[in-house]
């Protein structure tokens, strides 16, 4: 078509179908492609690290001394922000924090980041919804809730709800839309400067897969724990 | 007159405004950072608490501007206002 800009048919970001499901217009896109390559990585890493640690040493050597720094790091994070309730969160944070961060480093290895699909992030904000509901309801009973949404009013509950149901979008729409940014950025670098593209894109990719991935990662575990620690505070 | 090439462009010319969305956090990123770097320059030893504080502060800053962005890639890509 003639309308279409020189820019679309060069630009590569979208999420491509792969094959259909039969009919049922089901698709496998790159994202499903992609998330099963970080999950198959994941997975070797942790039955590798299952294996050194229980066969673990006093003086730790090379691997372990690497899985030793990564759960000291990811339980100090997790015990600063949250305190003595931390340590029963300590595992969800965790994965959550190794899952998004290899996804979004996996746009280094030329792939297309699965965080960059909307439909990866927001099953995350809505775990983490859930995760943040569930305390509520169970630390501050439903009087302590009821309490909460009718606060300072009556008649201010229909904004509390808003403000309780914009908790997921936001955590999901911030991470997907900075990592898509980022995937945007590249697309445009390799798409539009692609003969002269060598070498220096990888300054780009340090900013935009390595550092506003690893902020991103931290930002959205470091919300995740402030809301639900926010919720398990009672008012006595 | 207004046919798909006048709603491609009035959508490009949309997606450019929506973009301005991104002035309000660069300023609200750049007075974060300013007083960031003022409270190390006042305590250096809190350096890390500090810098974790203001990267997570200007993350959420930059929400809005991302909304921005979002709605300017929909504009842009998804097409949602031509005529099907």
């Amino acid at each position: 078509m003639p309308t279409g800009m020189l820019l679309s048919e060069n630009l590569d970001f979208m999420v491509k179908g792969i094959f259909q499901i039969g009919d049922t217009g089901i698709w496998v896109t790159t994202t499903h492609v992609c998330l099963l390559i970080v999950l198959i990585a994941l997975c070797i890493f942790a039955i590798c690290a299952g294996r050194t640690m229980k066969k673990a040493t006093d003086v730790p050597g090379g691997f372990q001394n690497v899985i030793e720094i990564i759960v000291d790091m990811l339980d100090g994070m997790v015990g600063n922000t949250m305190g003595k309730n931390g340590k029963n969160f300590r595992n969800y944070i965790g994965t959550l924090f190794i899952f998004i961060l290899i996804s979004n480093f996996s746009g280094l290895l030329g792939l297309r980041p699965p965080t960059a699909d909307y439909g990866v992030t927001l099953p995350l904000g809505l775990l983490s919804f859930t995760l943040i509901f569930v305390n509520k309801l169970r630390y501050q009973k439903p009087s302590g809730f009821l309490k909460g949404l009718c606060n300072p009013w009556p008649f201010w509950a229909p904004i509390n709800v808003i403000g309780d149901v914009a908790v997921p979008i936001s955590l999901s729409l911030r991470l997907f839309a900075n990592i898509l940014s980022g995937t945007v950025m590249m697309a445009l670098v390799y798409g539009l400067l692609g003969k002269i593209a060598y070498g220096w894109p990888s300054v780009l990719h340090a900013y935009f897969d390595v550092f506003s991935g690893a902020i991103q990662t931290y930002v959205f575990c470091m919300l995740t724990m402030t809301y639900i620690s926010d919720a398990m505070t009672t008012e006595e | 007159m207004f046919n798909e090439f006048f709603i491609r462009g009035c959508s490009a010319i949309g997606a450019g405004l929506a973009v301005i969305a991104g002035i309000g956090p660069g300023v609200g990123q750049g007075i974060a950072a300013g007083h960031a770097a003022s409270a190390v320059g006042r305590n250096p030893g809190a350096k890390g608490d500090v810098t974790g504080t203001m990267l997570l502060g200007q993350a959420v800053a930059e929400t809005t501007g991302l909304y921005g962005l979002l709605v300017a890639m929909l504009l842009l890509f998804v097409k949602p206002l031509d005529i099907k």
